[in-house]
């Protein structure tokens, strides 16, 4: 696909502290946080201005799901205004709470487990021609995922190594990814109870005769914006040579799930990996083939979009980081790479052995999205953290859609109907007023940016008089948070 | 809605100081240009954490999502 449909969604980890008081749930803690979102919207599952989706799931963990997107540069100011919406809802819980007696620290992080091994995700969506068989394109796409953490990883410094995670060092060490110790399966339907690779859950929410849904649940949750790009933009890349046919070869492994282990827990990417055929391949060795394969797809059919540059150069990059261990040209860059950097000079700064608590709380600090305190956002705010964006586009993005996608039909629906206090229900598809059901509009083509029937529908509201306070339907007004 | 930082982290970014700007491109050259500044982060960076460390982070415990 030339413009692909791309959104990812992210489980944010709740943590309150307050030494020598008694502890909050995070249960307790995500009903003062979701509270503005209740009173915004009557539920703590809304579609907000900027078309993306905020709520609260399993194991009450915040989740922003972003709205489609169908360039990076959407998509990773989507993503990463969903830290600001959060970090408003960390500002107003705190409020509320101090108002309770509740004197403690609200840490919301974007990783992907706690102290206890609990795990929760970042789950990226793609939109896929139905035409391709989905057997095929899983195949091939595994062995990449598996080894994708060379750049893709937010890194993780594990102090107390446990004996079910395959291949990994007895000493305490740095891996490249949190949550390839969490997956257990390669495809499946399953999502909580046994953590696939690919979860088979086929939502296109979209024309299924055309399309249906790729759902990748094995990625670490990202901090950097370049890391971001490469992530996002190098699994569209292989998904678009696999929808062309071109051929990657035969790399399925004789256990994913061993093998991303092995991976993970091997920064010098030359664990060897038994692959079904009786081979055996490098993480390396299998990320230098995607490479060139995807540099000669792009040569043969020209870039489609103005950031494979960036993104082919930065996986090459990382794959020479790694090949030659010399992490300098990526440590501003790759998470992994700048999480490694700064821990190990900390730790070797402060005399510190490899098992110490303190570099746990500094691999969870890393993934705090407050302001201020965050160790990536302080990284960032020294220019130790390169970006793709400017902090004004992430600023749009909290209230603006994203503007080639049907996301900018509810993004103006939702403003518009909330400026004129009409009731109305929105999902992915669906965009009606609750008192007109026989006028729902319909938004199947995920790439439709304009729509007669909600023009039509919109225009059926009462026009807001000149008279009336313009700040009170202006935008900041209407957003939830 | 309060817009504003809690008073705590808004603190923390005084204490801590504005920085440079971000690097355009990163890589090794950016590396080498705030060297100083990673220096300067890794002394002051214990005024933002939590001090015991190992109570800190065994708090964090939540049950798993998806």
């Amino acid at each position: 696909m030339d413009r692909r449909i791309i959104g990812v969604e992210t489980e944010f980890g709740v943590h309150y502290s307050h030494p020598g008081s008694r502890p909050l749930t995070p249960e307790e803690v995500a009903r003062y946080l979701f509270r503005p979102v209740v009173e915004w919207g009557r539920s703590s599952n809304v579609f907000i201005p900027n078309g993306s989706r905020l709520y609260l799931d399993v194991g009450s963990h915040p989740e922003y799901a972003t709205a489609e997107c169908s360039t990076l540069d959407e998509l990773i100011a989507t993503d990463k205004a969903g830290e600001i919406i959060m970090q408003r809802l960390i500002d107003s819980a705190t409020a509320s709470m101090r108002e309770d007696g509740f004197e403690g620290t609200i840490y919301l992080y974007k990783n992907n487990a706690d102290s206890a091994g609990n795990s929760y995700g970042s789950h990226e969506n793609y939109l896929i021609p139905r035409t391709v068989e989905f057997r095929r394109l899983s195949e091939a796409l595994i062995p990449f995922l598996v080894t994708r953490q060379l750049y893709a990883g937010a890194g993780t410094w594990v102090t107390r190594p446990s004996e079910d995670a395959f291949g990994a060092a007895a000493q305490p060490h740095f891996a490249f990814s949190q949550r390839a110790d969490h997956v257990w399966e390669g495809v499946s339907s399953a999502t909580t109870r046994s953590r696939p690779i690919i979860n088979t859950r086929d939502e296109p929410h979209a024309d299924a005769a055309d399309y249906r849904r790729l759902h990748v649940i094995v990625g670490d949750s990202n901090m950097s914006e370049t890391t971001q790009l490469v992530r996002f933009g190098a699994t569209d890349l292989v998904l678009r040579m696999i929808e062309a046919g071109w051929s990657l070869g035969d790399h399925q492994m004789e256990n994913p799930i061993r093998s991303i282990r092995q991976v993970s827990h091997d920064l010098s990417g030359t664990a060897q990996l038994n692959l079904r055929s009786g081979r055996h391949r490098s993480a390396l060795q299998l990320q230098e083939h995607y490479l060139e394969q995807a540099t000669r797809f792009v040569a043969a059919h020209g870039p489609h979009h103005d950031r494979v540059a960036a993104v082919l150069d930065l996986w090459e990059r990382s794959l020479e980081a790694v090949r030659t261990q010399d992490f300098t040209g990526i440590d501003t860059e790759i998470d992994w790479a700048i999480k490694h950097r700064f821990l190990t000079r900390y730790r070797d700064r402060n005399g510190l052995a490899d098992d110490a608590p303190r570099l746990d709380q500094l691999d969870l600090s890393y993934h705090d999205i407050t302001p201020g305190r965050g160790l990536f956002a302080l990284l960032q705010s020294r220019g130790a953290a390169a970006r793709v964006l400017t902090d004004d586009q992430v600023q749009e993005a909290i209230d603006a859609p994203p503007s080639t996608t049907r996301a900018c039909l509810r993004g103006r629906f939702i403003t518009e109907a909330r400026a004129a206090g009409q009731e109305y229900s929105v999902d992915w598809t669906t965009l009606k007023f609750n008192d007109r059901p026989m006028m729902s509009v319909s938004t199947k083509d995920p790439f439709a940016t304009t729509s007669e029937r909600l023009d039509e529908l919109l225009a059926t509201l009462p026009q807001p008089s000149a008279a009336d306070d313009p700040t009170r339907s202006g935008p900041s007004s209407i957003r939830p948070v | 809605m309060p817009q504003q930082q809690s008073g705590s982290s808004s603190q923390r970014e005084e204490d801590l100081g504005p920085g440079p700007a971000p690097a355009p491109g990163g890589g090794a050259a950016a590396s080498q240009a705030n060297t100083a500044d990673l220096d300067s982060l890794l002394d002051e960076i214990d005024s933002v954490l939590e001090t015991n460390a190992e109570e800190f982070v065994k708090g964090f415990v939540q049950k798993g999502g998806q």
